[in-house]
């Protein structure tokens, strides 16, 4: 850490490269269809992971509302979804038919004017980056400004997550309400119920989160994620230094905003609904608790505790259903109490030494390169 | 004379009676001692989790999280069931075996558990769910895994599938007569709806507000407003209230609001007694939380209370109690659950197989006479006809059986006039 960062440094792609041979041959190799997309269902929520590492790890912004912009991701592609499987001759029992069942139950007869340009699958997708990534400029403008930051802002995203849950729940007639946007059937003619369909959205999921592990590589490793952390350390110096922190601030808080909706949009792909419990606070703190078990300050770790904390959710709801929220619980405390840096930090201050010294035996064997690969590959996976 | 030529006759009469009643169970008992043990290749032709002696279901409920208290009823009905289906032989000469999955009041985790359910453990049948949104973050995963779901809650209608059997009932059986009933008995002219903010309170009110603007003469509602799930403050609209003198409070207030929502109204001074209340969306399950002294005078429309008086639901209830403790209340859903199980029994031997189509086209039609609530027969819109009753809150958080409707009444999901 004493040299200046660059861009995939061989450890970074070596890292990287593990983390692709898990997700794109590994997962898919050893899992079946069901939990293959389960592991697509956590994956999205990485997404938000990646976001969080570089605006709370690096910036130093610990926002607590980024399931606001996962929902605004999930929505636009759900609205997208269900108008296209309301068409007319779907349904033809509604006294409108045409517009989503949820409105026609809500006396609504006329599609509302923000559902017209979801018709359009080239303008849903820009709005899905768009529209967070305009929200979070407003947010992060009218915030970042004014100099509100630290716990202040983390309560204000708070409750921007609880004012969205609550805009959801009661115009339910626009929104569907605390059902959410369900039966979600085909993207662009493409049905994506059937098992092929959630195999190879699994794969378009992992490439696109890959895609989003080298973008915040790249903006951790420049010039500007140097000032993110100057920012996060002394705030008062680098606006002395001249530099527009706000703009730092407000830019790192789109990109996560943003990178939070593309996993959202995967979500509503993958798992075929959207709803309003994926909004509100809980389910922000624990996109932050994610971030944390993997260590804030990586990014591959992120996809790593991710996965970890939902695995362990999963097959612990599985064997104790009356019981395994506790054991959660208990989990949680563990990360926090015995290791604050997550599970990159117990990998650098443990596996790491061990791997370098290895290395270093393993140079005078410069015959099997592969080795090491596979070695960490394992490592990892652990 | 007369009694020799008796006794060969009576002689003759009473073997003939013996031998018709002998009959049928001589013609039953080796159909019986056959269907006891149909090959497993018969009965299961989609690759289910039957074995010959054990079939596999599931059991989807929250047991954590919010809805965990609404839920847990649903959980002791559906083992109870079970338990005694397998008891009496099990179905089709298999035990019942179940799997629980906790939906932890999470709707994307319900899809996720029912995939599991259905993909991974092949659960010939799941009985599960509770609110509305469970059900339809679920119905597309039943629909595309074709499985068979069982959900016990009354709900809003608008919605029939084949691979669901609803056990509640849709809303215009919840409804419909007990408004008739209000306006006959109380003569009530005016009516306040409230309602919690999502799908079934306010579906409810619409068909409520319709039945009482063209169905009913004279009778118009004056207010009607919605709150959101686990709200707390009811005190402008209690003044609302006091001001529009209403003859009748229609209310479909859900969950920990309740508890606000009666003591609120108790401490307002509207007194029960005077006030006509009805609601649709309070079982003995939640006046354990509001307290019988807050509610005692009020009215409830459902299909089942814990106090019905007939044969059945006495064993039902005292098996209930026996299993779960004697602490425990019944309320409505916790019922129609119960019903789930027994259901697909008696569907599954009709149809002679656990095979999920075949399951699902026996359904229309079957019959189960020892249903707590009384008799219920499955529509061939998938629902139950069950009757309407109104219940009178007691302070002891029971409720004493004041109307029942005369007869079963036709689940009608899609209420023509009502939408």
């Amino acid at each position: 850490m004493k040299r200046a960062p660059t861009f995939m440094d061989r450890k970074d792609l070596l890292a990287l490269a593990t983390v692709a041979v898990i997700l794109l041959i590994v997962f898919p190799a050893l899992l079946d269809g069901f939990r293959l997309n389960l592991v697509g269902k956590y994956l999205t929520y990485a997404f938000v992971a990646v976001g969080l590492v570089l605006c709370w790890g690096y910036g130093g912004i610990l926002s607590l509302g980024q399931g606001v912009f996962f929902a605004l991701g999930g929505y636009g592609m759900a609205m997208y979804l269900k108008l296209e499987a309301s068409s007319v001759e779907n349904t033809k029992i509604q006294s409108t038919p045409g517009i989503p069942d949820f409105m026609d139950w809500n006396q609504i007869t006329e599609l509302p004017l923000f559902w017209q340009p979801f018709h359009s699958f080239p303008l849903t997708l820009i709005l899905i980056v768009l529209a967070p990534a305009l929200f979070a400029f407003v947010i992060g403008s009218a915030m970042f400004k004014r100099r509100v930051s630290g716990v202040y802002f983390a309560i204000i995203t708070q409750a921007l997550a609880a004012i969205a849950t609550i805009l959801i729940i009661g115009q339910q007639g626009y929104t569907g309400g605390v059902n959410g946007i369900t039966d979600l059937r085909t993207l662009h003619g493409w049905d994506i119920r059937t098992d092929q369909a959630k195999f190879i959205l699994y794969f378009v999921n992992a490439a696109l989160l890959l895609g989003v592990v080298v973008a915040a590589m790249f903006v951790r490793d420049s010039k500007l994620g140097r000032i993110l952390v100057a920012m996060r350390d002394k705030e008062d110096r680098v606006r002395f230094s001249g530099y527009s922190v706000a703009n730092f601030q407000i830019f790192v808080f789109c990109l996560a905003g943003v990178f939070a909706a593309i996993g959202g949009a995967m979500f509503t792909l993958q798992v075929g609904f959207m709803s309003p419990s994926l909004v509100g606070i809980v389910p922000s703190i624990e996109m932050v608790i994610f971030t944390a078990v993997g260590g804030r300050l990586s990014i591959l770790g992120a996809i790593y505790g991710t996965l970890a904390v939902n695995f362990a959710k999963t097959s612990l709801s599985e064997s104790f259903p009356e019981l395994w929220l506790l054991g959660l619980g208990g989990l949680f405390i563990a990360v926090v109490a015995v290791f604050p840096n997550g599970l990159a930090g117990l990998w650098r201050d443990y596996a790491q030494p061990f791997i370098d010294k290895a290395l270093k035996l393993r140079s005078v064997d410069p015959a099997d390169p592969g080795a090491e690969v596979a070695k960490q590959a394992a490592a990892a996976a652990e | 004379m007369a009694s020799q030529d008796d006794r060969p006759q009576s002689e003759l009469r009473r073997r003939l009676l013996m031998g018709m009643a002998a009959a049928p169970l001589a013609g039953f008992l080796p159909k019986a001692a056959f269907a006891q043990t149909p090959p497993t290749s018969a009965v299961n032709t989609t690759g289910l989790a039957v074995t010959d002696t054990e079939v596999t279901v599931g059991i989807l409920h929250s047991v954590t999280g919010t809805m965990a208290i609404s839920e847990t009823g649903s959980v002791q009905a559906e083992k109870l069931a079970i338990e005694q289906i397998n008891a009496s032989g099990g179905v089709l000469g298999r035990k019942i075996k179940f799997i629980q999955e906790d939906g932890a009041s999470d709707w994307p985790t319900f899809a996720e558990k029912a995939k599991k359910l259905l993909v991974n453990d092949k659960c010939a049948a799941v009985m599960g769910c509770w609110t509305s949104a469970s059900r339809k973050a679920v119905l597309p995963v039943f629909e595309q895994y074709n499985g068979m779901l069982y959900y016990p809650t009354f709900y809003e209608g608008l919605e029939q599938s084949k691979n669901v059997i609803y056990t509640g009932q849709e809303a215009t059986q919840q409804i419909i007569a007990g408004l008739d009933w209000v306006v006959k008995e109380k003569g009530a002219k005016t009516f306040y709806l409230l309602g919690s903010d999502y799908i079934w309170p306010r579906t409810s009110n619409k068909i409520a507000r319709k039945h009482i603007e063209n169905f009913l003469k004279g009778t118009k509602v004056v207010g009607e407003e919605y709150f959101p799930l686990g709200h707390t403050q009811f005190n402008s609209v209690i003044n609302k209230i006091k001001l529009t003198k209403p003859d009748v409070i229609y209310a479909i207030i859900v969950g920990g609001s309740n508890v606000a929502f009666y003591k609120q109204l108790k401490a307002a001074g509207i007194d029960m007694s005077k006030q006509t209340l009805v609601t649709i969306s309070v079982t003995e399950d939640e006046i354990d939380g509001i307290g019988g002294d807050n509610i005692a005078g009020a009215y409830a429309c459902m299909k089942y209370f814990q106090s019905l008086d007939n044969p059945n639901n006495k064993e039902f209830v005292a098996a209930f109690k026996k299993m779960w403790g004697d602490k425990t209340v019944i309320g409505d859903v916790t019922q129609a659950a119960y019903l789930g199980p027994w259901l697909w029994k008696l569907t599954v031997e009709k149809a002679g197989s656990f095979d999920v189509d075949k399951v699902a086209a026996a359904s229309a039609g079957i019959e189960f006479n020892k249903a707590p609530e009384g008799y219920v027969k499955i529509h061939d819109n998938h629902h139950l006809w069950s009757k309407t009753r109104v219940g009178l809150a007691q302070k002891d958080g029971q409720f004493k059986v004041v109307y029942e409707s005369p007869d079963l009444i036709e689940p009608n999901p899609f209420p023509k006039g009502y939408q």
